[in-house]
């Protein structure tokens, strides 16, 4: 999977390649709008992390000239900006997604994640490892084959695990995807581990071979047992 | 008082003490004339008298006043040499067509002296006068009737000059009065060509104009700050959360950068919450729709339900009245979800959460463990009853600053140690009418 970042800020750049970097995919990067158009022109990209403000141009102007293209529809926005005309506009020029700065990796990761597998499995949504199965179209859990129920948080919880297997998920991060902006202060936070522990129940007395570990009390990590 | 009735107290008061000085040196210049013409007329009548007693020595012995007005005594040569013609104020019996007895009248006197063949008589003659009290009386009717003659006029001089003269000044402050700072785009303008109100409105547009940069750059400047914290946020903690994936890390150092990362997170928070703000005050929010309030109610009740099983609060929802609003929905989720988070965030465990949605509000009431808040503070920026959360301290400020852009009525009180926090949708719209 051949992913390109566009993003002026060194730092971040750095940070995201560094993490998509674990996960395998082939990673470009440009750091203006130049840059940008020219690879653009030329390769072919499975996704592409744009920020819209760039030196040189709009990160906007990119998406368009993507979708002259014929390219777009693999993009996710990062943006400073959490303005809701942005994001208007970017989805109607092609973008996938929009995630505004600052996000957690974790964030950064699992929406990848999501677009990559529209684009690669059409049709047939669904999540397999080990000796699971999570189906996102009918919003079920299969364990060996055989339906496990999971409330709507719990599948929201074991989704995003599943995207950010074998990495760190933060507490807030997780809180962030599944409650979104229903739970924002750092004291609430205790109660994602008895959600923690009703799936790790529910998926330990299904056989299931992954397991959801705790890291330094700070988050969790998902991994094959 | 009203600038009309402050010139009309200045004006009646000093017109007043004009007319009084006047009313007085008018009084005693017309006495004087009186008398003189009076004093001329009895100096006349002395001389025909002298001279009618060269021929008719009959009126020498005129001792008593009769219909003549006067009496001649004789008198000694001395006393007579010693004389001078004397005019006096005096009194006397007279009777006139209104009196029914004769009255008390005063009289003007003439006393003087004259030499008849050697004798010498004393010449008394009176002339009715014209009665002080009647002029004094009559000066003041007319004075006071020239007074109110005078008020009214200026009263009405007044009215049509201040409603024409002052009218540009009145415009102006019309126009100031509706104007907002941030929401009024343009600055107030009069016809006129007074100097003094073209000075005015000058001032006024200066200070304006220079009040409305200097909100707009603290905005930009709130905006731009926010917007430009964003990445470096993001760096920080991206950078931090790899770190800690790398694993090779001590339990204590973990620890510390997990509290770091926690610190971040509430950097980030605040800063969106500033630029949340930012935004309300800008009004990017134009989306208006007719929002249930009962759905959004519903919504976040769902998105806590988790974290209220956890703090095993008592919670209902007691009213249910379908109620909608016309609003952005963004902005809805925003006020209910901040305040019933609120709720949940400062009720302790076990506490005991109201919600009560009626015709027109929404009222979230929870167990308190502090008394009363302080209801003037706690819809303040970055006001907080306990330090100790880890809150933003904007959540409730928000929410005021929503309502203040649809006129919501939002208020607390403090009823049976619950703190109940209340939303008016009809708010300032209702009371208006």
């Amino acid at each position: 999977m051949k992913i390109l970042i566009i993003e002026d800020e060194k730092e971040l750049q750095k940070a995201i390649v560094a993490s998509l970097t674990k996960e395998q995919f082939v990673i470009e990067t440009a750091s203006d709008y130049y840059a940008a158009a020219e690879k653009i022109g030329i390769y072919d990209y499975d996704c592409i992390l744009l920020d819209i403000m760039l030196p040189g141009g709009s990160g906007l102007k990119l998406l368009e000239e993507l979708k002259e293209l014929g390219k777009s529809g693999n993009v996710i926005i990062i943006s400073a900006k959490d303005s809701l005309d942005d994001k208007i506009k970017g989805l109607e020029l092609g973008a996938d997604d929009y995630l505004t700065k600052p996000f957690h990796i974790a964030e950064l990761n699992a929406r990848i994640k999501a677009v990559l597998r529209r684009k690669v499995l059409d049709g047939k949504n669904t999540i397999e490892t080990a000796n699971i199965v999570l189906d996102l179209q009918e919003r079920q859990l299969l364990v060996n084959g055989a339906l496990v129920p999971l409330n709507r948080k719990e599948f929201d919880i074991l989704n995003y695990f599943l995207l950010n297997k074998n990495r760190l998920v933060a507490k807030t991060a997780l809180a962030e995807h599944v409650w979104g902006d229903s739970i924002d202060q750092a004291d609430n936070f205790d109660f994602i581990y008895y959600q923690i522990k009703n799936l790790r129940k529910k998926l330990q007395s299904a056989g299931a071979a992954i397991e959801i570990e705790s890291v330094y009390g700070i988050g969790y990590k998902m991994r094959d047992t | 008082m009203k600038l009309l009735d402050q010139s009309l107290k200045y004006l009646s008061f000093s017109m007043l003490l004009v007319l009084s000085v006047w009313g007085v040196i008018f009084y005693f210049n017309m006495l004087r004339e009186i008398k003189e013409s009076i004093d001329e007329g009895l100096e006349n009548y002395k001389r025909l008298i002298v001279r009618k007693a060269q021929t008719d020595t009959a009126i020498l012995n005129n001792h008593e006043f009769d219909e003549r007005f006067y009496t001649i005594q004789e008198i000694s040569q001395s006393h007579a040499l010693s004389a001078k013609d004397r005019y006096a104020d005096t009194m006397m019996y007279m009777q006139d067509a209104d009196d029914e007895y004769p009255e008390l009248e005063p009289v003007r006197m003439l006393t003087t002296a004259f030499e008849h063949n050697g004798r010498y008589y004393e010449l008394t003659i009176v002339n009715s006068m014209v009665e002080e009290d009647d002029l004094v009386k009559e000066l003041f009717r007319e004075g006071l009737l020239l007074y109110l003659l005078l008020l009214a006029s200026v009263l009405v001089v007044n009215n049509i000059v201040l409603q024409r003269l002052w009218k540009p000044f009145y415009d102006l402050l019309q126009k100031l009065k509706a104007f907002r700072l941030g929401n009024s785009k343009e600055i107030p303008k009069i016809e006129t060509r007074t100097k003094e109100f073209l000075d005015l409105q000058q001032t006024i547009n200066t200070l304006l104009q220079h009040s409305m940069e200097t909100y707009e750059q603290q905005k930009e400047f709130i905006g731009n700050a926010s917007h430009e914290l964003q990445t470096p946020l993001a760096i920080a903690t991206g950078k931090l959360e790899l770190l800690l994936e790398k694993g090779a890390l001590k339990d204590s150092e973990a620890e510390t950068i997990a509290q770091v990362l926690q610190i971040i997170e509430r950097l980030t928070r605040l800063n969106k919450s500033l630029l949340l703000l930012t935004k309300i005050e800008n009004r990017q929010f134009p989306h208006d729709q007719v929002i249930s309030i009962n759905d959004i109610v519903q919504q976040a009740i769902e998105g806590l339900e988790e974290i209220i099983a956890f703090k095993k609060l008592n919670f209902s929802l007691e009213g249910n009245t379908p109620l909608t609003v016309k609003m952005d929905k963004a902005l809805a989720v925003i006020i209910v979800s901040n305040i019933i988070k609120n709720a949940v965030t400062h009720t302790t465990e076990k506490g005991r959460i109201i919600i009560d949605i009626s015709e027109h509000r929404l009222t979230v009431s929870n167990t308190a463990h502090t008394a009363a808040l302080d209801e003037e503070k706690i819809f303040n920026r970055f006001y907080k009853s306990d330090a100790s959360s880890g809150g933003t301290g904007l959540g409730l400020a928000i929410v005021k600053a929503i309502c203040g852009l649809y006129r919501f009525d939002v208020s607390y009180r403090f009823a049976h140690n619950m703190h109940c926090f209340q939303i008016d949708f009809a708010g300032k719209q209702r009371n208006r009418e």
